[in-house]
């Protein structure tokens, strides 16, 4: 009996200290609310660009302004241009950059000796630390006159500048999040490919690779994000003109150049218009990262 | 009692900036103006003590700014409409500019027509050869849709049409945008098939200005009004500014603030 007694009272206890658990339920709080401010940011930017941007698609109409194509403000806000301009060059960044980033991590990861990692590595690095600014100028001193003589056109400020400047920005994204993902992976793998008679090469394409799918693909998602958005660069190189284009050697004009340039002075239904850019173009990064996430669980399953 | 006095020292290093953002004078407005602006803010620090914070964002903003109170003072390189003005502000030209319509060192052309130029920007020309050049195209530069030097270009050179009942831009869509004087500049600077326009106090000797009808975009010129293609500064003001403001204006229309413009290539009012 007094056993069970004293059992029953420190069981008591142990409840209460469990009830009156401070640190633990502040830190609880704590994760929560630090989980709570990205979800937080999201709604409001969100919530903002349709408040401010929905006036221009009651007045304009959804689809003039989606698949219009000219855009003169005040009258016209036809922003199709630029979203063709945006796709391309990001799809442009996609097709040259993420291969190249890729090979660079599996390079790293797996083939490079030492002192020559030692070497790639920093330099990677480096390159996601430069300023969007310091890139366009870049472009606009280096990449648009090689075009210029390269094509044996009259002017350089072309998508296809946007789209190198845009594959070289990507590429530290890309490198980094595949390298750490094929390194992350359990060295079993390799190990039970070689002792089949697998050949290195081969252990790296048909195991290694698809096992970090997963995480490559978070890269490249991060990549396209990162080229979608961006705009400081793209101003400089692209040329800006809003005009539709008709081969990746014209200039034009990407849905983040358009809200930047004309942002500081717009007022109205033209405001509002650029508010509206703003809108399709979370949505495009809304439908990009659900088809990749789509795409990465069903792979996994 | 080393906490106190650590506290007040945080405390006044906190408040400090706040003391004496009171007697800055803030101004916001045209990039073309900001030029010649902030050299004016320097020397008037420097002899007078006070602080002038000068930004560039376009004509269009710094009307807005001014009309709204979030600068004391917005620059215009562009007439401001009377539409554009309410009844508690009030405008004041401080100098005068020529737009430079500019080409590369290597362009043989040395003028062309107003009415060359306007066809040019609405696209009607392409090709160098069409107005007495090489069998080369032309690469058409112009500013991004709130700079001040392209509402007086587009004015001034009748670069308007109507489209469902607005004044919309008549420049060609396909044409390049530069944001900025400077990044024109570097286009034209860069590019030996390009047409650029500028402030005529942004130009030097990494490109050309074209004669306008026979007509060398000079000061001299401006002032006599024989080149054509000329805006004024202007600024606008509160009528409730605060007195470092209108003071500021004082010294920019006084004959040290004249003689700062025409150095920096502008033309002086008085």
């Amino acid at each position: 009996m007094d056993t069970v007694n004293k059992i029953r009272t420190s069981e008591l206890q142990l409840a209460q200290k469990q009830t009156y658990d401070w640190v633990g339920k502040g830190f609880h709080l704590l994760f929560l609310c630090s989980a709570m401010v990205g979800v937080v940011s999201v709604a409001t930017i969100g919530g903002f660009l349709f408040y401010e941007g929905l006036p221009a698609f009651q007045e304009a109409g959804v689809s003039e302004l989606i698949l219009g194509s000219e855009w003169l403000p005040p009258a016209l806000f036809g922003i199709f241009p630029m979203i063709v301009a945006s796709l391309i060059s990001t799809a442009g960044a996609v097709i040259i950059g993420v291969p190249v980033a890729i090979l660079t991590a599996i390079f790293l990861a797996e083939l490079a000796p030492k002192w020559l990692a030692d070497i790639v590595r920093p330099a990677v690095e480096l390159l996601a630390g430069i300023p969007s600014v310091v890139y366009g100028f870049f472009g606009l001193v280096i990449i648009v006159p090689a075009i210029e003589t390269l094509f044996n056109i009259p002017a350089g400020n072309t998508i296809l500048a946007g789209i190198i400047v845009l594959a070289i920005m990507i590429l530290p994204t890309v490198i980094t999040i595949s390298e750490t993902s094929l390194r992350a992976l359990p060295s079993v793998y390799k190990e039970g490919a070689l002792a089949l008679g697998a050949s290195h090469i081969y252990s790296i394409f048909k195991v290694l690779v698809p096992a970090a799918r997963s995480g490559i693909l978070t890269g490249v998602a991060l990549g396209v994000a990162r080229a979608i958005g961006e705009t400081m660069a793209i101003i400089m190189v692209m040329g800006n003109a809003p005009a539709m284009p008709g081969s990746i050697l014209e200039p034009a004009r990407t849905l983040t150049a358009n809200i930047a340039m004309e942002m500081s002075y717009a007022t109205g239904i033209h405001a509002s218009a650029l508010y509206s850019t703003g809108i399709v173009l979370l949505v495009f990064i809304v439908l990009l990262n659900t088809t990749l996430l789509y795409v990465n669980r069903k792979r996994s399953c | 009692m080393k906490k106190v006095i650590g506290l007040l020292a945080a405390v006044s290093l906190i408040t400090a900036p706040f003391v004496q953002a009171s007697t800055t004078i803030t101004v916001s407005g045209s990039t073309s103006v900001t030029n010649v602006m902030e050299v004016l803010a320097e020397t008037y620090q420097k002899t007078e003590g006070k602080n002038v914070e000068v930004q560039g964002t376009g004509s269009s903003a710094g009307i807005r700014a001014a009309k709204d109170g979030t600068s004391m003072i917005g620059m215009s390189s562009r007439d401001v409409k009377s539409s554009e003005m309410t009844a508690d502000t009030e405008k004041v030209v401080i100098a005068r500019d020529g737009i430079a319509v500019t080409v590369n060192n290597a362009n043989p052309i040395q003028n062309l027509s107003k009415d060359q130029i306007a066809k040019i920007y609405r696209g009607e020309i392409k090709n160098w050869n069409q107005v007495g050049g090489e069998n080369k195209p032309i690469v058409v530069v112009t500013r991004d849709a709130a700079s001040g030097t392209r509402g007086a270009f587009e004015d001034m050179m009748k670069l308007k049409r109507k489209v469902n009942g607005m004044k919309v831009s008549a420049i060609t869509p396909t044409a390049q945008v530069g944001n900025g004087n400077g990044m024109v500049k570097t286009i034209v600077a860069n590019n030996t098939f390009a047409i650029g326009y500028i402030s005529l106090g942004s130009v030097d000797s990494s490109l050309q200005a074209l004669k306008v009808d026979g007509i060398a975009a000079t000061d001299e010129n401006i002032a006599a009004g024989q080149y054509t293609i000329a805006r004024p500064f202007v600024v606008l003001i509160k009528n409730n500014v605060a007195q470092e403001a209108r003071d500021f204006i004082d010294y920019i229309l006084s004959n040290d603030g004249q003689n700062i413009i025409a150095e920096q290539g502008y033309i002086r009012i008085n």
